[in-house]
């Protein structure tokens, strides 16, 4: 291959470099500086490979290795089996509250994991409320919360909105010409779906399938909160965060765990490879609504609200949590007030306003890039091109608090020209690590959605004389919409409740996010009424802000669409 | 602006030498700190009353995590306090010249609680709260499962516990690391490893944060956990169903401020240092959300009912004597041994002592000598620690655990990893038979 660029391919170039300097720079650079580590000798400072030798000798290490793969794999059977059902029925019948689903179906991701496990152990705990009513009445009790099935509940529970917003805009975004060709030719049920729209829908999910293997394989949060030590993220941050330990061992498991990322992740673009999933027809495009019949309806709802109470019980804690005063071994708490809603407002509203600013700020970024990325990787063949998606995608298996410490480690001493302050210590730099730790959940909802987009239609536009800016800007980036918003909204619900990166980096209490305040408050017997309080704000503007985005997004299509189609009775 | 300031404080300096009155601190003061808002926020706005031209900014991290921005930030410091419990994470800093010296001028306080000197003999850091290491429980728990009160270590043994005790790790939380460490000082190493390892046979949990243990009892996902004392005693303050007491074998250790070498706002963290020990601070220690010990004797006198006094009440701390060189020696050894033998291995260890437990109950009342031997050949595989306490306080040996190479010609032998992994598979072993031998016990019954 020629290093000579062509006049066409100059500008991908370019926006390729800008974006690899910007990884480097946020992202190989700091964490380098940790990983270094890893390779290091403990005793003599040289380079050496012997920690990973002393890694696979180690037997609570080979341990942990497994029970972090099959909790992940496990998480991805049990979340798929929440998301499929919510997302085909949104997405194939006409029935009121489908936005509403959409916005209650990605709430979950909405929660701080320490605050989801409070709640979810009041609820489900050895004794929490439906345990205790359980023993009271029948006289047993479900480990909902013990040990690796614990960990497996409660991340398919957090974790399976990766799935279904990325499923449920795939679908969307089927053309409907293959579904009427295939009934045309006498496929109807589950035929349809087994053989048409699930294989169109196939980018989709896989694209959520590997978020939510990568995220529970390297998530720390659960775990810890659930005190189950035996996995490979909780090893690593014990590690790495304990006082005076300076064992590499927590670096040389980071290592392992970005590896293993970027496996899973080439794996899943190996099984989509070959297969062109793109189709040509857009405007009209998502499956075929059509309308239930009574008793499809009520048995569709019944499956919908089932699942939605699950999900959802989290949040309903949390609530009564949060005006709940003493709450104790027992099933409900002792007595409700508003006072905890009062101490918020008075004393915490600035890491709401941070926490708006920093996530919007991060998600908007998130999605340029991820934008930008997915076409330079798809629609140009520069050299390297595909690191520009491993580099992005390596973010997703760094712990938080190796980002953290990162960063305060090499940005201390670069002085921020005019405000002559540390760029460590400016709160741009808490968005810069939402940004690069939340770059990948953008990045693969935007690759899946070009994915979908048939090249043909950008070779149409530039045959009619468009310039190459002129196709991305008009057609490509339009008929990218869903899976932008789908990126969007991923990126800001989950940066909102950052934690591990941040606390590392607030230098000011004033410029501190709403999940360091929960956080602050979560740390006393008597904040914990204050700390749900405000996660409960917390849900609530972000739920807010996914389900304004989800209005937009749909005025948007329902302006480009057809007036006459009209769903048929299959 | 930042000269200015600085002029300003100058200025407010000499005028109080000049006056002899309390200084106003001006500018922003900067607290890195472990404690959690409840006392913070008190503290804070009491100080920020006193002194109006004053900001007080409050940054809360894990104590490890503070350590961590401290160090980290040295080059272009912006803290002027580190405020926390654990006096080792004040050596650290002290051992890493990240401490100024400070000498306070507030009166009325003694140079010992317990056995424990209040203020560092070094002068970086200063003592202005004391803090013991007890028992918390959950009354309605208790009530439910029809446990008695347990006001000992040993009394968590007891088999009636099983599955009902929290704690959390000694390498996650510095006061959990003193509880170990006074227990294994109090009995001596491998009587108070083999204690530790009885009650952890008990353990529900072993908890990730150490305020996870009384948020877990509070809660009622246990029973009964093993936590500092204002854990327990700001639960009750906040009307929590549970209750507090110290056992024995506990000890007073202060919790700590020090000023970081380079303050921006030296006057302010100085002053703020005098407001804590003065009698008005002291005070607002008492705080029902707050609940620490005074270190001014003089304001026990406003505690409320019941509440502990360590200067009168001679039993709380006096039967330890904490030796804080023998803890500093081995503390990242002891650290290690606890994961290892209980943390990561707690399902294994409570699989051994629940059938060692199950052959006592069997054995109770018989005369069977063989399986009271095979009893006690499996209590001694379960205590058995894979270090004895001579090489544990070596320096060499606790060198592979604290690897502070400064310089690159610096060399340590060993890996952590390597030794680690020796003591895994023989803990684990050890584990294994002592649950066949118990169980063989029993079956001869």
């Amino acid at each position: 291959m020629s290093l000579q660029l062509t006049s066409v391919q100059r500008g991908p170039a370019v926006v390729g470099l800008l974006i690899a300097l910007f990884l480097i720079m946020f992202l190989v650079v700091p964490v380098g500086q940790v990983i270094f580590v890893a390779f290091q000798d403990p005793g003599t400072g040289e380079a050496t490979i012997i920690n990973f030798v002393d890694f696979f000798r180690n037997s609570l290490f080979r341990e942990s290795f497994f029970n972090s793969f099959y909790v992940a794999a496990m998480s991805v059977v049990v979340a798929s089996l929440i998301a499929m059902p919510l997302s085909y029925f949104t997405t194939r019948f006409n029935f009121g509250g489908t936005v509403l689903i959409q916005t209650l179906g990605i709430i979950p991701l909405i929660m701080p994991p320490f605050v989801g496990a409070v709640a979810m152990q009041l609820l489900f705990g050895a004794n929490g409320s439906v345990n205790l009513l359980l023993d009271e009445y029948f006289g047993f009790t479900i480990p909902f919360m013990e040990g690796l099935n614990g960990v497996i509940f409660v991340e398919s529970i957090h974790y399976f909105p990766f799935i279904l917003i990325n499923l449920s805009a795939a679908l969307s975004n089927i053309d409907r010409s293959m579904e009427e060709s295939a009934q045309n030719l006498g496929a109807s049920g589950l035929r349809l779906f087994r053989r048409i729209v699930f294989p169109l829908a196939m980018p989709g999910y896989v694209a959520g399938a590997a978020l939510v293997f990568i995220k529970v394989f390297d998530d720390l949060g659960t775990p810890l909160l659930l005190n189950v030590n035996t996995m490979l993220a909780p090893q690593a941050y014990l590690r790495v965060s304990s006082i005076g330990i300076s064992d590499p061992m927590g670096y040389v498991i980071s290592v392992i765990l970005v590896a293993f990322s970027l496996l899973s992740l080439w794996v899943s673009m190996r099984a989509l490879k070959g297969k062109d999933y793109a189709t040509v027809q857009k405007g009209g495009g998502g499956l075929m609504k059509r309308d239930l019949r009574p008793w499809e309806k009520v048995g569709c709802y019944a499956v919908v609200v089932l699942i939605l109470v699950l999900v959802l019980s989290p949040h309903l804690g949390l609530l009564l949590l949060s005006f709940g005063t003493i709450w104790s071994y027992a099933v409900l708490p002792d007595a409700y007030t508003f006072e905890h809603y009062i101490t918020v407002f008075s004393t915490a509203t600035q890491y709401i306003t941070n926490t708006l600013l920093y996530a919007g700020l991060a998600a908007l970024i998130d999605v340029i890039l991820a934008t930008a990325i997915a076409y330079v990787v798809w629609r140009t063949d520069l050299v390297g091109r595909k690191w520009l998606d491993y580099g992005a995608t390596a973010a997703l298996a760094v712990p938080g608090v190796v980002i953290g410490i990162g960063y305060l480690r090499t940005f201390h001493s670069v002085n921020v020209p005019l405000i002559d302050e540390p760029l460590a210590t400016w709160w741009v730099i808490i968005v810069i690590a939402m940004t690069i730790r939340r770059l990948p959940y953008a990045l693969r909802s935007c690759v899946a959605a070009i994915q979908q987009v048939s090249v043909m239609l950008e070779e149409a536009a530039e045959n009619l004389g468009a310039t190459k800016a002129r196709t991305v800007w008009r057609i490509v980036i339009p008929l990218m919409s869903g899976g932008i918003l789908a990126g969007f909204v991923t990126s800001f619900a989950t940066a909102a409740v950052e934690l591990s990166a941040t606390i590392m980096l607030v230098a000011r209490e004033t410029d501190a996010p709403l999940a360091y305040g929960i956080y602050e408050f979560m740390q006393s017997a008597a904040g914990r009424g204050p700390g749900a309080a405000l996660g409960v704000i917390a849900v609530l503007f972000v739920g807010l802000g996914t389900y304004a985005s989800h209005l937009i997004i749909e005025r948007g299509k329902k302006a480009r669409e057809p007036k006459s189609i009209v769903a048929e009775e299959t | 602006m930042k000269k200015f300031m600085t002029l300003g404080a100058v200025a407010a300096f000499a005028m109080t030498i000049a006056s002899g009155a309390a200084m106003a601190a001006e500018g922003t003061l900067t607290i890195v700190t472990s404690f959690p808002k409840d006392l913070t926020a008190v503290f804070k706005d009491a100080f920020e009353k006193k002194n109006p031209g004053l900001t007080v900014e409050v940054l809360n991290k894990k104590t490890s995590a503070g350590i961590k921005f401290i160090q980290e930030t040295t080059a272009n410091n912006t803290s002027d306090l580190f405020w926390a419990s654990a006096p080792d994470a004040f050596e650290v800093l002290k051992g890493d010249g990240l401490l100024a010296k400070y000498t306070p001028k507030a009166e009325g306080i003694p140079d010992k609680v317990g056995a424990f000197p209040i203020n560092d003999p070094d002068g970086y850091y200063m003592g202005f709260a004391a803090s013991g290491y007890g028992i918390m429980w959950n009354t309605r728990y208790t009530k439910a499962k029809k446990l008695p009160v347990a006001k000992e270590w040993a009394d968590l043994k007891d088999p009636i516990y099983h599955g009902h005790v929290g704690m959390s790790s000694p390498s996650r939380s510095g006061t959990t690391h003193l509880t170990v460490e006074t227990v294994l000082q109090g009995m001596g190493w491998d009587a108070g490893w083999a204690e530790w390892k009885e009650i952890a046979g008990n353990f529900k949990t072993v908890t990730e944060r150490s305020f996870g243990v009384p948020d877990g009892v509070n809660s009622g996902q246990f029973g009964y956990g093993i936590v500092i004392d204002f854990f327990g005693l700001s639960s009750m303050g906040s009307g929590f169903p549970v209750d507090f007491v110290y056992p024995e074998v506990t000890t007073l250790v202060p919790a700590n401020v020090g000023i970081v070498k380079g303050a921006p706002n030296q006057t302010a963290a100085e002053e703020f240092v005098e407001f804590l020990l003065s009698p008005e601070g002291q005070e607002l220690l008492l705080d029902p959300k707050i609940r620490r010990l005074p270190v001014n004797p003089k304001t026990y006198a406003k505690a409320p009912e019941g509440f502990p006094n360590p200067f009168k009440d001679k039993s709380i701390g006096a039967a330890v004597k904490f030796d804080l060189d023998l803890s500093k020696n081995r503390y990242n050894v002891v650290n290690a041994l606890f994961d290892v033998m209980v943390t990561y291995r707690m399902d294994d260890l409570v699989a051994a002592v629940k059938a060692i437990q199950e052959a006592d109950a069997a054995l109770k009342g018989k005369s069977n000598p063989a399986a009271a031997a095979l009893v006690a050949e499996a209590r001694a595989l379960v205590a058995k620690v894979p270090v004895d306490e001579a090489t544990a306080g070596k320096k060499e040996f606790a060198a592979i655990f604290k690897k502070s190479r400064k310089k690159a010609s610096d060399q340590v032998e060993g890996r952590q990893a390597e030794v680690e992994q020796e003591w895994d598979t023989m803990v684990k072993a050890n584990y294994a038979k002592a649950k066949e031998l118990a169980e063989k016990a029993k079956s001869m019954l």
